[in-house]
């Protein structure tokens, strides 16, 4: 009982996440935080960094990648499985029920504006969420450095993420050798 | 067996995309080029309405084409070709990270690799700001400063940063308040000039 317990909440928790992610896989940012850091406790803002930057070097969409990591930690790969499935749900009934009943639906003038408004929207919880996660990976000179390098690179080319991520991870590795050799 | 197929074109697309939702885009072209499922100006509406629906992207667009296809079962067949790719990935990394959880090589590698995260979230922040507030084809028209920021979307950026950061009794409350009052405040002002 308790096992199905586990397995329906982690369902209901990230159809809800579906349900209010507008955008990309940086838009269910904010949610996840709330839902699964703060509220639920399910995982820690680093566990959501490190998820993110595994889930933009890793085939698939960010917010399904992102979803999996957090069902397994909580449920094994079970749980893996139902977060994902919960994640896609409401895009399956939302999509095919504006597909099936609605034509020009992005044309609307209502849904144009709505979603020019929800733009703004997404853009402060970002930055909301991005504030958040710099207080835990941002600690000192060296790690402002990767970030300041990072951010420049991606807003001014258009390079894949992924070299940033490997570069950074032997960044990583480098500096802790030098710091545990200096003591 | 075109459920098959389905599940075949989208499992590809599920593994061969990488970066989020967008990164999918060059394969669907490539897939109405070859198959003839759909026009390339039917993905362009398919897109559209993937965007301005709740989910992410990716996922959408995926349930869009699947159902266009080949009805209701497509769209679920579509959409689970494009995640079962990413949940095998993920659940392989997951049992190695869970392994090597304490191993001091993969804490040093976090370090570094938490601020670039970061910095890569944060840049995808930037460049959905510029496309909220800054209109460069009204401008490229009118040559006018006025028509290069929103002033409105501007307004509303500010409202909710301080709703959410400084208002005691508003910053806590859950995201989708704070969405849904923003699709409000767009519909009302019209935001998109619409």
């Amino acid at each position: 009982m308790d096992v199905l317990k586990k397995y329906l909440g982690l369902f209901w928790t990230f159809s809800k996440i579906g349900v209010t992610t507008f955008g990309g896989g940086y838009a269910m940012l904010p949610i996840l935080q709330r839902e699964i850091v703060e509220d639920k406790g399910w995982a820690t803002d680093e566990e959501l960094t490190d998820w993110y930057a595994i889930g933009q070097c890793t085939p698939g969409v960010i917010a399904v990648n992102t979803a999996t990591f957090v069902g397994q930690k909580r449920g094994g790969i079970a749980g893996g499985i139902v977060a994902t499935l919960g994640l896609v749900f409401p895009s399956l009934i939302i999509i095919m029920l504006i597909a099936a009943l609605i034509s020009s639906f992005a044309e609307l003038a209502a849904v144009r504006n709505a979603f020019a408004g929800i733009r703004v929207c997404v853009c402060v919880l970002v930055v909301n969420a991005v504030v958040k996660l710099w207080r835990k990976s941002i600690v000192d000179w060296a790690t402002f450095v990767v970030f300041l390098a990072v951010f420049a690179l991606s807003v001014f080319t258009s390079l894949s993420p992924i070299p940033f991520v490997v570069l950074s991870a032997l960044a990583g590795i480098v500096l802790k050798n030098l710091e545990a050799r200096r003591k | 067996m075109i459920y098959l197929r389905l599940f075949y074109e989208f499992f590809k697309t599920g593994l061969f995309s990488v970066g989020g939702g967008l990164a999918t885009l060059p394969f669907l072209q490539e897939m109405s080029a070859r198959t003839g499922w759909f026009t390339s100006s039917e993905l362009a509406d398919m897109l559209a309405v993937s965007e301005s629906t709740p989910g992410a992207i990716g996922i959408n667009m995926a349930t869009y084409v699947g159902w266009k296809t080949a009805g209701v079962p497509g769209g679920v067949i579509a959409t689970l070709g494009l995640i079962a790719p990413s949940i095998v990935v993920i659940l392989v990394i997951a049992y190695f990270l869970q392994s090597f959880h304490d191993n001091k090589y993969v804490t040093a590698a976090f370090y570094g690799i938490r601020p670039a995260s970061t910095a890569l979230i944060a840049a995808a922040g930037v460049s959905v700001l510029l496309i909220a507030l800054v209109n460069t084809e009204q401008f490229a028209l009118t040559g006018s400063l006025g028509d290069l920021i929103s002033f409105k979307g501007a307004a509303l950026f500010v409202i909710l940063w301080l709703l959410t950061n400084v208002v005691k009794p508003t910053k806590r409350l859950h995201p989708i308040v704070f969405i849904a009052f923003s699709a409000v405040v767009g519909i009302v002002f019209s935001f998109a000039g619409a």
